[in-house]
This record gives C-alpha cells, structure tokens and sequence, in this order.
C-alpha cells in the first residue's frame, strides 16, 4: 500500500509540473496580458519595453519558467500583478468568502429542499406535488444571474429589505481573524458583526440556492416515492406504528441516502452557480476573483496558482478516493 | 462485477462536484429515477452516482435490440402529456427559427429613424403600431430581433451540441471498442473534465482563446459536453460488446469495424439522443451565462437571446425591463422544453417502465 | 448534536432579523446629523469603481489610485476647484525665465506633512531628487508620469528611457525652490499639477523604504510608505485600507493648511460594478458614486439625486491606418468622416451632456480652434469622395473593444456597431474585429496596427494641448500608419515648444486647423462628460474634468 501511495504521488508531482508548464507557457503566448493592461491608453513603445524588462518577459520563456518554479518550491507564487499582492493573501481573501455563500447557500438547498420533497412525495400528485414539481422545473431552467437580477430588484430596490451588494455593511468596525465574517463575529462576540454579515448572505445565498434546491426537491420526492412503496413501510403501516415513527425510522432513514449522494455532488456544482451569483451581488469571493484577473489583464500568477490549486485538489481527492476503496473493498486493487 | 462500468480501479470517482451539464440548468437532472439501494451499497462511491446515471441510460438501450426499444418508447412518448408540452415548445421554437425571415417584420440589423428619432441613452421607444415591441437599444426593431433570435440561439445549442457529441462519441466509441489501456487513458482524461465545474471550465476555455468569436463560446460549451457523451456512448459499447446480437454477428464472422460501425454505435444513438436534448438546454444557457460574464459573442449585431439578456438586457434594465424580460422568458421556456422532452424521453426508454 | 445545530441555527437567524432593524436605526441617526457650516463630522462614504494600486503618488497612473492619494497629498501647482486652470497649491506662485528653463516657487509657509514635519524647499527639491534618482527597472517603469514629463532618469536602467531634462533642484531659502531643467516643454507648468508629482514627506520616504520596489516574480511588491504609510500634507490621513471589505478609511487632518475637511472620516468603498454603485446609492449605504452608467442618470436625478456631469476632459476618435495604401488618400479619409452621423451617434448613445468633436481636443484647452474644418455627415459627399479616390469597394478591418468601459467610451461595442452602419451605407463594408481591452485590443491597434480603423480614446492629464494633440500626433504612431507625416510632426513639436503663451495659442489653434484639413489622421467623434452622484444631503462637491475632485469641502448633513 505504502508503494502505492508513493508512487501516486510521484505521478501527482509529475502531472503538476507538466500541467504548470502548460499553463505557463500557454498564458503567456496570448494577445495581451498585464503588460497592455498596466499601460492602459498611455503605452509608448519605450514605456512597454521598460515595462517588458521590468517583468522579465524579455527573457526566454524556460528562463522565466524555470524562475517560476524556483519561487514555487518555496511556496511563494509571487504577487498578483492587479494589485501587487502576494497571491496566497488574494486567494486567501477570496476563499472563505466564497466558502461561506456556498455553505449557506446548500443550508438553505437542503433546509427546504428535504422538506418539500418529503411533503411534495407525501401528496403524490395533488396540487402541493404539481406545484414543486413545476417550480423545480423553472428553478433549472432560469438563468440565475438573471434571476438574481429580479431578486435583487426587488428586494434591495423596491423594498429595502436586504442590502444590494457586499459581505458586510459599509464602516462596520468588525474583527478580522479567519476571514469568514459570520463566524469572526462569533468568535470574537462581535455579534452585530455576524448577524449584518448572515443579513448581508441572504439573497445571495438563496440565488445560488436555485439549482440545489429544485435537484434536492425532486431527488428527495423520488426517493420518497420509492420508499413509500417498499413492503417495510407498509408492514409498519400494517402493524399500527405512529406516524412519526414511521416518517422518522422508516421512511426518511432511508430515502435520505440518495439525497445526502446528491447533496455532495451539487456542492461540487456551486462553484459554477457561484461565478455568476459573486458578479451580480459583488462578493468579492474566487468567482470574482477568476473573472477580474482574466478581464483585469490576465493576471498570470493568481491564475496560474487558481488553476493549479484546482488540479492539485481534484488529483488529490481523486486519489484519496481511489485509496479509501482499497479500504473498503480489499477485492480492488488500487493501480 | 460483470459491468466493468463500476470497475472502482478504472472508473476513479470524483470529488463530488458535478456532472457539468447539470451546473446551471438541469442540476441534478431530477425525474430521473434515482435508484436508493444503489447508494445505500456503499456511500463512499460517491462521484459515482453521475456516472451511474450515464451508465444506466447507455445500458438500458443497450440490453435489447434498438429497434422494438425505440418503437416501445415512442408509443409510450406520445401518451405522455409531459412529452407532448416539451415536443410543442421544442417544435414552436425550431419553426420559428426556421420561419424568421418570413415572421419578423423588418429586418433586424437595420436602424430606423423613427426609431432612432427619440432614442437616447436613457430612453428606448416603446410599442408603436409598425414596431409592436418597440426599439432596442440602436433603434432597431426588437421583435423582429427577438424572432430572429431564435436562429442564433439555435444555432448555437445546436452546434455546441454537436461538436460535443462529435468529440464525445468519437472518445467513448474508441474507450468503447477497445477497451484495455485506451478505455483507460481517455477514461481518466473524460474524469478530469468531468470533475471541473462546467462554467469555470468554460470559462477557462475562453480565456485561453486567443481571440474571441462566437465560435470560442460554442467551443467552449462544446467542450463541457464532450465527457458527457464520451462516457455515455463507453457504457453503451461496452454493455453491448458482451450482448446476444454484437456475440451473434462476430460468431458470423463479421469484422470488427463493422461490427462497432453497423451494430454497436446505432444502439448506442437512443441514449446520446436523448442527452444531446437535454444538452440543448444547458448549452443554451450557459451561452447565456457567458455573454453576461462579459465573456460571449462581441458581436452585438447578432440576434441571440443569451447575447440580449446578458447584454442589453442587463445594461437597459431600468430603462426597459423588456430588454430582458422577452430574451428571459424565451430562454426560459425553451430550455423548458428540451428538458421537459428530454426527460420524457429518458423514462420512456427506462427499462423500468417497460413492465 | 442535531438539536444544537438547529438551535443555533435559530439563533443566527435571529440574530438576522436583529440586524435588519438594528441597521435601519444607524440609518436614522445619521439623517438626523447636525448640519453646520464649518466642520459638520459624520463620515462620507463614496464608491469608487476599482482597486487602487497603492498610495505612493509617483507610482500610479490611473484614476482610482488618484482617487484616495488626492485627499492625502498636494500638488505644488493645482487646479481651481471645477476648472482645468492652474491655481497654487503647495507653490503660493511660481515663475520661470524667458526659456522656460529655470522654474521658481514661492512656498506656502507653515505647512507640516502628517507625521509633523515641516514642508519647505528641502521637501520639495528631496521629492524632485528621489524621483530623478530612482533606481531599478521595476520603480522606474511605473513611473508612467514622470517619464512623461521629464523622459529620463539619473541612471536608466532601460536603454529604451530617454534622456532626462531634469537638471537640478535648490532650495534657495526654506521658502523657495528652484527647479532648472535642460529644456523646455510644452507641459510646464500644467504638468507640476498632476497628481503623480505629489509632494511627500521625505522622513515618511526614508523611514518606510519608499524607494524599494521589489519584483516578484512578474510582478511588483511596493514598499510600506506605498501601502501602508503614506504621508502627504492633504485634507485627510491614511485610516487604512481593508482589502477583504474594499474599503479605504481615511481620517480628517486637524491641521490642514487650506480648507480643513469638514467631514470626520471618508471611507471610498470598491464596487466594481456600475450597476451595485447605483443600487448601493439607492439603499443609502453609500453618499456618493463615481461613474454613474449613462442610462441611469436620469432616472436618478428623477429620484432627488444630485447627478453632477463633469465638464468633457476627453477624446473619442476613430483611427485611421494609413498602412492601408487605399487610406494614404485623403479624400478616403474625409469620406469616412463624411460618412458618419456623429450627431446621431451623440444623441442616441452619448451620456447626457455628450458633444460631437471636431477637434482632438476639448474647448477648455489652450489652443482649441473655434474655425477647424467640419465634417457634418454628407454621406452623399461621401461615396463622391470615395468614387474620386477610385476606392468605392473598400473594405476595412475595424478594430473595436470588448470587456470595457471607459469615461469616453461607455459602450464600445455600440459604439463600433452604429459606425459601422454609418460606413456601410456609403458602401464601405466593415468586417468587425473584436479584441478584449485587456486581452490584445491594445497591442493589436497600438503596437501592432493591424486594423485599417479603430476606436480609442484619451483622457486629459491637465491643461496642456500637448497632453492631447501631441500624444497622438507629434511623432509616428503605428497606430496610426502615418511615418509620412513628417510635416504634421514638426509643426506639433514647434507648438510644444513655444513658451511663449500668445505664441503657443496661436501656433496650436494652426496645428488643429491643419489636423482637420491638410491631415486628418484620424476623425474626431465627441467629448463626452463622465458623471457623479451624490445623495440630496451631501453638500459641497466640486466636480472637476480632471476628475480632480477634494473631499474636503464635501459635508454630509
């Protein structure tokens, strides 16, 4: 096993470097980039080329590379060359806020979804069941910038009930310490803090919610369905046992497996949702991250460490995965 | 395990995040039957279940002969009121699509000065007798845009479509047919793609494109789709290759190209057919979602919902809600219907449900 | 387990509910603020549109950088309050000799930087020293306007940076400076007002490392001075700036020299987007937003918003490519400018207050000529011209921008499609080209010229027709294809040379004539004024076309 894992890793290694490398190269053989957008208008053909030395993109491509990785090892990589930034304290800035959306956003998902799948299942084919299922329908079929757009019309401009924008009011005097707001005011009893930052999550938080919540609904529903239907059910049904025990023991026991599968799946998928709802409520979390530092002027060290963070997540994970079936299953051999 | 499909050591479960196809519209691609003592089995195969469902709609064509399947489910299809609603939209939408020149009436792209009269930045002319939906934001006759509309928008669901299951099946029939190391290898390379969120990895996409058309946004939707298909049409081969009639006709003698080519690939059609309708809608919206990153088509001349609403419609909002109101609610509608008649198709080919 | 989940859940979310009425409180105690005429205290809250780079004036170019490094620092030289024109700052008067060589300020006196130091001639000549001797590739390449005005430095360590006419700086008594230069340009003295040639103080300079500017990799880490200790002798001091939130804190300064700020604390908070500036507005968590999208100033003056539309300090243009051998002919160019309904184009997409250029400058400026050549939209004369030229099926690559907006071009992409409209209807055909502002535009059109027409745009500096005509034209610019032009060269050099006054007017007014008749490198499509808003209760704000506003005469009621 021991083997195994270490050679996994090597491959890990191997792939990083190749995919940095590719990255690398790629970025920097498009039109444009951050030497067009820090000149702006003003660019001279002295000024780029002060500037191109200045960056050391005069030097050869594997130079620069090599420099690169050299820095990289060190765990350093580099400043975002938007702001001047180290790279670790942008992302660093943008994760939490974009962990807490989406953390919110599946509490909500999962906080109305179970139910209203449970009670749309419960009323198999009356007016309750048709409507959900009609409003999961549209709930995945709207374009949700374009429904955050509607809410925030209406609930920020019509009626003044949630703030348009932001993860926290204007001037609030709040502790810093973790970098998610909701849970700083707590830690540190600054609990006007958190209840403007949860104020603040709200209808961001349920706009990213759409999509969750219509797959939750009608997966739970289904599933539902399904157990209603097995013999247990209707053995205990049959035998007299309370309502309450038969929803809690029997039925939502196991229709809730599939649920939790799905649950998992879709947090997987708020990252997209999170893109477009973090640029329409201005949440200054990766999403926006992402689209400033390509519009900004390709930014390339906060996108190449974006990128690489990702396929250092996902090859980790996928391999964790591979080892815990080993685990499970002795019959797999993990190759 | 006689299905190589759930083969753990080959298949290499994901982190959970999602099917792309499913991110910005369908999600989780409910109504599909969830089957509940599948997961209960082991929850630790997680990333499993979105490749499940894939397997299950490629092995449910695949078990029987295509044809009397097909006949079955098309009998079925049409009793279904869900089917007949998402056929109708589907319909409505590529007739006008097909009928614009003939509906609109005027032409799109030109500017009228009776339109352009009392246009100004913060003012759009509204319904007059000769432009029922008024003008939009260059003086142009908003209706006749929104039905030319249609066109672009099919155009680019279709073709994105096209090109990902172009790309798809060629992957999946390769994994399919041979099986061994290059089901392997292309198999871990669909994982990858399969495993990044859709959007972002559209995204992505455009902004390693040197430059942007909007052929970088159909690519871009394309390529989300393609580990879709390639991972659909795998599991429908694969089923096949140990099924009565592929084992028939190699006992013929019949060559294996054509075996793959005249046997194995038309089953696997029915169930890239029914994701390419389901498809239909996401890549129609993610085009959408593109274009109001600031990331879509640049050309504004062209009449595209997704262009209209991302655009136009979010910059004139206050001045002319309809601006996105109208592209909303066609977008909506439409990616309705392909997921309505999707779906119905999906059951009606269930094995389930053929009892 | 679950219970406590749940419970506390319930907690949250009543404290959420708290919170919706707890803001609503704040919200009432700061309408009900006193209202005085000297210092009325409160905080102003502005939104500005993007990050700032840092707050070491020398190195920034951009206007949101500006932004919160105006409130800090001061100019020697500065513009009156609403207006282009120069006034003192710093300098209570300054004069120069017959050639323009030798600069001399009369310093205001008993003026102290932040830190409490004294400013004097020995500050002043420090600041002309550090920049002229700065040193590194990387601090000398973000000194974008200082290159721009003084060409070089002590040592460059570019050999692409020009020698500097930077000579020397004496403090004469603590109360004068002398600055001489090797030569004369057309900039001074509107060029000692731009905000990049601030004044710090040389203590906070030396004691927080001013000069370093590290690289990293591609890219450049300031020092402490530039992000966190800025000191300068403005209306506020640096509160801070949190990242996380987007917002910079700044702190009223009690001892101002000039008009002591009349608010306690202005916060500018960062939203990117047009449209949340605008909602945040509306919501009252914000007093003030910059930049405005055009279609929403109206709807906000209806709404009892004080929408205050800057004088037109810009340029948009459509460049011609003379690469093009077809656009080498004069007549094709005029045909093209014949050919478009700029009147139209302003009065269907240009911010409110939009007016069509005929020149590539505003009225403002020195050397504007009231009797250039007008090109009112002919497109007959236009596909005559076309016709004599020999060039009636003419096709063009027209560049344009995507993922952009700027003060003078809010819209590029509606921009680019109405002319092309315009240029088809003579038979011109376009073939569009689009190209992400960041992603090659700029490069393409600028370094490159691939486009046979592209539109582009400038914003003024400061007063100065150099600043405009000459950035354009005073030497070849691939941009525009036109090495030829040599005679266009030269007449702009002479201009910028002039120091006389009446002799510059004279000389410029002749270079914008010439431009429009003999030339037109390029045709000229408006100016268009960028906007501000504030809430009714905000009093104060002295809108300027430099975007050069000071909040210290800003009070909130």
């Amino acid at each position: 096993m021991l083997r195994v894992i270490v050679r996994r890793l090597l491959q890990l290694a191997v792939t990083l470097i190749a995919l940095s490398a590719l990255i690398f190269v790629w970025l920097r053989n498009l039109p444009g980039g951050p030497v067009e957008a820090l000149l702006g208008e003003r660019a001279t053909p002295e000024r780029r080329a002060l500037l191109i030395k200045a960056l050391g993109y005069d030097q050869p491509i594997l130079v620069q590379y090599a420099k690169f990785m050299q820095r990289v090892v060190t765990g350093d990589f580099g400043n975002s060359i938007r702001t001047g930034d180290p790279v670790s304290e942008v992302i660093g800035r943008a994760f939490p806020a974009t962990i807490e959306l989406a953390v919110v956003a599946m509490i909500i998902a999962i906080g109305l979804g179970v139910p209203l799948g449970y009670l749309a299942a419960r009323h198999h084919g009356r007016l309750l069941d048709n409507l959900s299922i009609a409003g999961t329908l549209l709930g995945i079929s709207i374009p949700i910038f374009f429904l955050g757009y509607l809410l925030k019309d209406v609930f920020t401009q019509n009626i003044h009930w949630f703030p348009p924008s932001g993860r926290i009011s204007t001037g609030l005097d709040n502790t810093n310490v973790t970098g998610f707001f909701v849970l700083d005011g707590l830690l540190t009893r600054e609990f006007d803090a958190t209840a403007d930052a949860l104020w603040h999550l709200i209808l961001p938080a349920f706009t990213l919610a759409t999509i969750p919540l219509a797959v939750i609904v009608r997966i739970t529903r289904a599933s539902v369905l399904d157990v209603l239907n097995e013999d247990y059910v209707r053995t205990a049904e049959a035998k007299g046992l309370r309502h309450r025990v038969i929803r809690g023991r029997h039925i939502l026991r196991n229709a809730l497996l599939p649920v939790v599968t799905t649950i998992g799946l879709q947090t997987g998928a708020l990252l997209s949702g999170a893109v477009l709802t973090e640029k329409v409520y201005n949440w200054g979390g990766l999403g926006t991250l992402i689209t400033d530092s390509i519009s900004g002027g390709r930014d390339y060290p906060v996108l190449q460490a974006l990128i690489l963070l990702a396929a250092l997540v996902f090859v980790v994970v996928n391999l964790l995965v591979d080892l815990s079936y080993a685990f499970i299953d002795p019959r797999v051999r993990v190759r | 395990m006689s299905d190589p499909m759930t083969r753990p050591g080959v298949t290499s479960p994901r982190d959970g995040s999602g099917l792309p196809a499913s991110d910005l519209s369908a999600g989780d691609r409910p109504g599909v039957e969830e089957k509940p003592e599948g997961v209960t089995r082991d929850l630790g195969r997680l990333g499993d279940r979105k490749k499940a469902r894939l397997d299950e709609l490629a092995r449910a064509t695949a078990d029987k002969g295509g044809v009397s399947l097909v006949r079955d489910a098309f009998r079925r299809l049409r009793r279904n009121p869900v089917a007949i609603v998402g056929a109708s939209i589907v319909g409505i939408f590529i007739l006008v699509a097909i009928f614009a020149p003939l509906l609109a009436p005027h032409d799109p792209a030109q500017r009228f000065d009776e339109l352009t009269k009392n246009l100004t930045v913060d003012n759009i002319p509204g319904a007059s007798s000769e432009f029922p939906l008024g003008s939009d934001p260059l003086g142009r006759d908003f209706l006749s845009r929104l039905i030319y509309g249609s066109r672009q928008t099919l155009f680019v669901g279709v073709v994105a479509t096209l090109i990902g299951l172009g790309l798809g099946v060629l992957i999946g029939a390769l994994a399919g047919a041979f099986g061994g190391w290059v089901d392997n290898i292309l198999m871990r390379f669909t994982d990858v793609m399969l495993a990044l969120p859709a959007l972002l990895l559209a995204i992505s996409l455009v902004a390693m494109a040197s430059r942007s058309s909007q052929w970088t946004v159909i690519f871009a939707v394309a390529v989300v789709n393609v580990p879709i298909f390639a991972r659909l049409l795998r599991g429908s081969m694969l089923a096949q290759r140990e099924s009565d009639h592929v084992l028939a006709a190699r006992a013929l003698g019949v060559k294996g190209r054509s075996i793959v080519l005249r046997h194995m690939l038309p089953n696997a059609m029915t169930a890239v057919i029914v994701q390419a309708t389901l498809t239909l809608s996401t890549a129609i919206l993610e085009a959408a979602s593109l274009s109001f990153l600031g990331l879509g088509d640049p050309d504004i001349n062209r009449a595209e919902w997704g262009l209209m609403l991302g655009v136009d419609g979010q910059r004139y909002f206050e001045v002319r809600p309809e601006l996105a109101y109208y592209p909303a609610i066609a977008i909506i509608v439409v990616a309705l219907g392909f997921t309505l008649l999707g779906e119905a198709m999906r059951e009606a080919l269930d094995p389930k449900n053929r009892r | 387990m679950q219970a406590r989940r749940l419970k506390a859940a319930l907690a949250l979310a009543a404290s959420a509910a708290l919170a919706v009425g707890a803001a609503g409180c704040a919200k009432s105690e700061r309408d009900g603020g006193d209202s005085g005429e000297a210092k009325t205290g409160g905080t102003f809250v502005f939104a500005g549109a993007g990050d700032p780079k840092n707050f070491d004036p020398i190195f920034n170019d951009d206007g949101e950088s500006f932004r919160p490094v105006r409130q800090m620092f001061d100019t020697l030289i500065t513009h009156k309050p609403g207006t282009a024109e120069l006034e003192g700052g710093l300098a209570e008067s300054w004069d120069h000799d017959a050639e323009g060589k030798v600069w001399t300020f009369k310093l205001r006196q008993g003026v102290k930087f932040h830190d409490g130091t004294p400013f004097n001639a020995a500050a002043v000549c420090y600041n002309f020293d550090r920049w002229y001797n700065m040193k590194g590739a990387a601090a000398q390449s973000q000194m974008i306007y200082y290159m721009d005005v003084f060409g070089g430095f002590a040592k460059n360590d570019s050999p692409d940076a020009g020698k500097s006419i930077y000579n020397k700086c004496e403090a004469k008594d603590d109360g004068t400076a002398v600055l001489t230069l090797n030569q004369y340009k057309g900039a001074f003295p509107g060029a000692f007002a731009l905000t990049s040639l601030s004044i710090a103080s040389p203590d906070a300079l030396k004691k927080y490392d001013a000069d370093t500017v590290k690289q990293n990799g591609d890219s450049f880490e300031y020092s402490a001075f530039a992000n966190e200790h800025p000191v300068g002798t403005g209306p506020f001091i640096f509160g801070g700036w949190d990242k996380a939130k987007g917002e910079i804190t700044l702190n009223r300064n009690p001892d101002y020299w000039g008009d002591k700020a009349k608010v306690d604390k202005l916060i500018i908070k960062i939203i990117k987007d047009e449209n949340t500036r605008k909602q945040e507005l509306r919501a009252g968590t914000v007093q003030g937003i910059d930049f405005p999208a055009p279609a929403d100033r109206k709807a906000l003056e209806g709404e009892g918003f004080n929408v205050i539309n800057r004088p037109a300090f810009n340029i948009l243009y459509l460049g011609i490519n003379q690469k093009n051998p077809k656009l080498k002919d004069l007549r094709v160019r005029q045909a093209i400018a014949y050919a478009l309904n700029r009147q139209q184009l302003v009065q269907t997409k240009g911010p409110g207050g939009t007016k069509v250029a005929d020149q590539f400058m505003p009225d403002t400026v020195l050397g504007y000529a009231p009797d250039v050549q007008k090109y009112d939209y002919n497109p007959e004369k236009a596909k005559q011209l076309l016709k004599e030229a020999g060039a009636e099926n003419l096709t063009l690559n027209f560049y344009y921008p995507t993922d952009v907006s700027r003060p003078y071009m809010p819209n590029p992409q509606e921009i680019f499609t109405v002319l092309a409209n315009d240029l088809g209807a003579v038979g011109i055909k376009v073939n569009g080209v689009a190209r992400p502002w960041n992603g090659g535009y700029k490069d393409d059109v600028q370094q490159f010229g691939k486009q046979d027409l592209h539109i582009l745009g400038w914003t003024g500096d400061y007063n100065d027709p150099g600043n405009f005509v000459g950035t354009f034209f005073g030497r070849a610019k691939t941009e525009f294809g036109d090495a030829a032009m040599t005679e266009m060269f030269d007449a702009i050099a002479k201009a910028d040379g002039t120091v006389d006054e009446a002799g510059k007017k004279a000389a410029w007014e002749q270079v914008n004539r010439d431009i429009a008749a003999k030339w037109l490198p390029a045709v000229p499509i408006w100016h268009a004024p960028p906007a501000i808003v504030v809430t009714k209760n905000v009093k104060g704000l002295v809108a300027s076309p430099l975007t050069d506003e000071r909040f210290n005469t800003v009070s909130v009621s």
